[in-house]
């Protein structure tokens, strides 16, 4: 609802509303603390909650993975591909593990889905790589995060 | 050869006196770009609880230098669409004036040195505040140019706007001065400046001085909303308007083009600061406390005369600098506290509030000076 006040005598003099807001100002430009952070030094605590960059959790520098393809299933943005393989031990493992981060969205969905703890979200926040190879199975493997 | 180039010295000490002012009045006009472009950043910064750019030098106070390598360095593209020789010439156009302006400001009292008289202003012109004026308003010239040479709608619509703003808001300025003239019956800026040490009243110890401030303030008020206007400073940035006509008459420029538009800008807006200073807050008299300190080390220090004198003049110009600096921190500290006004409404307050009311200050000054009460 459009609620129309007329201004006052004293209001529509301006210079006496202009130096309430000029002491505002000042009074936030002198005592008012800064909300932002320089960022790369200073970082903000996040909750261990957060759903940040996957990895793949392994025992013995295997991974727990077993190529289930629950994940893949659920995951509302199909940003996840696996092939599958077999070990020597006639256990399946996956030969490719890719997650399309750009069209990920941090459901934790896959996380849920897991019957084997193995695909997790981390505390990472920074995605950014300079590498393309540097985003293999390894790195997901690599990167625990601070869980 | 040391001795003959000493004598030539000594011979021509004048011109050299005046060359060397022009060169430190145009360095720090040029020099107040870079540090309002920063005090701009970090205080709208401050004042929105930010922190703004601090990585570049301490506190972040060489911003505008790489600010200013950077529009050097842009590649600067041909546009086919433009008069080119306007179009190179309005940046130029603006920015000239900017600096001219000064040259009649006075930042300090005389200074005698071995017989020699020198003037701390660069041009003590007779017409000092007529010459203000008139090289003010060529600043409009640019402007039109820009607007009219770059061949787009935007451009021609914001230079418009700019004119018919700095025209209008020309008025006003003027009038409001008008009572100053009144009362020191002088045009001539270095003589308004000397008559304002005189005292006002004396409460007890507290001596009021004649600033313009105290004898005019309605035409100071006038004065300062009409210099922002014409310095087209928020709340009257009428010229740009994002939502409306992109960024106005500079629109098709680019690189330090662009960046001559803006340092036109700046120094326009340290002139006007300047001049207000000079014109209500007594220009180079001593801030309250500085006479005392000036008399009080001399006598402790035992300067000589020409010591005390030099001292003198380093106080004068602090002060200067000081009420100048004030002035300047108020056009950072009003644009980011005050929204902009419709165009309508800046019009309409030029027209119908700002030249009423200093016309009513010119009758009511003199009805008062003629019952001689100031």
């Amino acid at each position: 609802m459009l609620v129309k006040s007329k201004p006052g005598l004293f209001q529509r003099f301006y210079l006496i509303e202009i130096t309430k807001g000029l002491a505002m100002t000042l009074r936030q430009w002198i005592f008012g603390k800064s909300v932002t952070i320089s960022y790369p030094e200073e970082r903000r605590n996040y909750s261990d909650r957060y759903r940040g960059m996957h990895y793949i959790k392994s025992v013995n520098g295997v991974e727990n993975c077993t190529a289930c393809m629950l994940c893949p299933t659920v995951c509302p943005a199909e940003c996840i591909h696996i092939e599958a393989g077999e070990r020597e031990d006639k256990e399946k493992y996956p030969v490719k593990f890719e997650i399309d981060v750009l069209r990920c969205c941090f459901c934790g969905m896959c996380e849920e889905a897991c019957p084997k703890d193995a695909i997790k979200l981390s505390n990472i926040y920074e995605m950014s790589l300079t590498d393309r190879e540097a985003a293999d199975k390894r790195s997901l493997m690599e990167q625990r995060g601070h869980k | 050869m040391v001795e003959s180039v000493l004598q030539w010295m000594a011979q021509n000490a004048e011109a050299l006196i005046m060359v060397a002012k022009c060169g430190v009045v145009a360095g720090v006009l040029f020099n107040t770009v870079p540090l309002m472009v920063w005090l701009e950043r970090r205080g709208s910064a401050w004042i929105q609880n930010r922190k703004g750019p601090n990585r570049l030098g301490p506190l972040g106070l060489f911003q505008g230098i790489a600010d200013g390598i950077k529009a050097v360095f842009k590649e600067d593209l041909p546009l086919g669409h433009v008069a080119k020789f306007y179009y190179l010439a309005a940046p130029v156009v603006c920015l000239i004036p900017a600096f001219m302006t000064f040259a009649v400001i006075p930042f300090a009292s005389e200074l005698t040195v071995a017989g020699l008289n020198i003037k701390f202003q660069v041009a003590d012109l007779n017409v000092g505040l007529l010459y203000i004026f008139s090289v003010a308003s060529l600043g409009v010239y640019g402007i039109i140019m820009a607007g009219w040479s770059s061949n787009n709608k935007f451009s021609l619509l914001g230079s418009l706007r700019s004119t018919a703003q700095m025209i209008s808001y020309e008025l006003s300025l003027g009038l409001s001065v008008v009572g100053i003239l009144m009362v020191f019956s002088s045009v001539n800026l270095s003589e308004i400046v000397l008559q304002q040490g005189a005292p006002l009243l004396e409460l007890g110890p507290i001596t009021i001085p004649k600033w313009g401030l105290f004898i005019q303030p309605l035409g100071f008020i006038i004065f300062l909303t009409s210099t922002y206007a014409e310095t087209n400073r928020l709340p009257f940035d009428l010229p740009e308007g994002e939502s409306e006509i992109v960024a106005g008459y500079h629109l098709e420029y680019g690189t330090m083009y662009f960046a001559l538009f803006m340092m036109a800008e700046y120094i326009n807006m340290t002139v006007a600061a300047a001049l207000t200073a000079t014109l209500f807050l007594g220009g180079w008299q001593m801030l309250p406390g500085f006479s005392w300190a000036h008399t009080t080390l001399t006598q402790a220090l035992g300067l000589t005369t020409l010591g005390s004198d030099v001292f003198r003049v380093l106080l004068e110009l602090g002060s200067f600098v000081a009420k100048t600096a004030f002035f300047l921190i108020l056009f950072v500290w009003v644009r980011w506290t005050i929204p902009r006004f419709r165009y309508d409404q800046l019009m309409d307050l030029g027209w119908r509030v700002m030249l009423p009311l200093a016309l009513v200050n010119i009758f009511v000054t003199g009805v008062l000076i003629y019952y001689g009460v100031i």
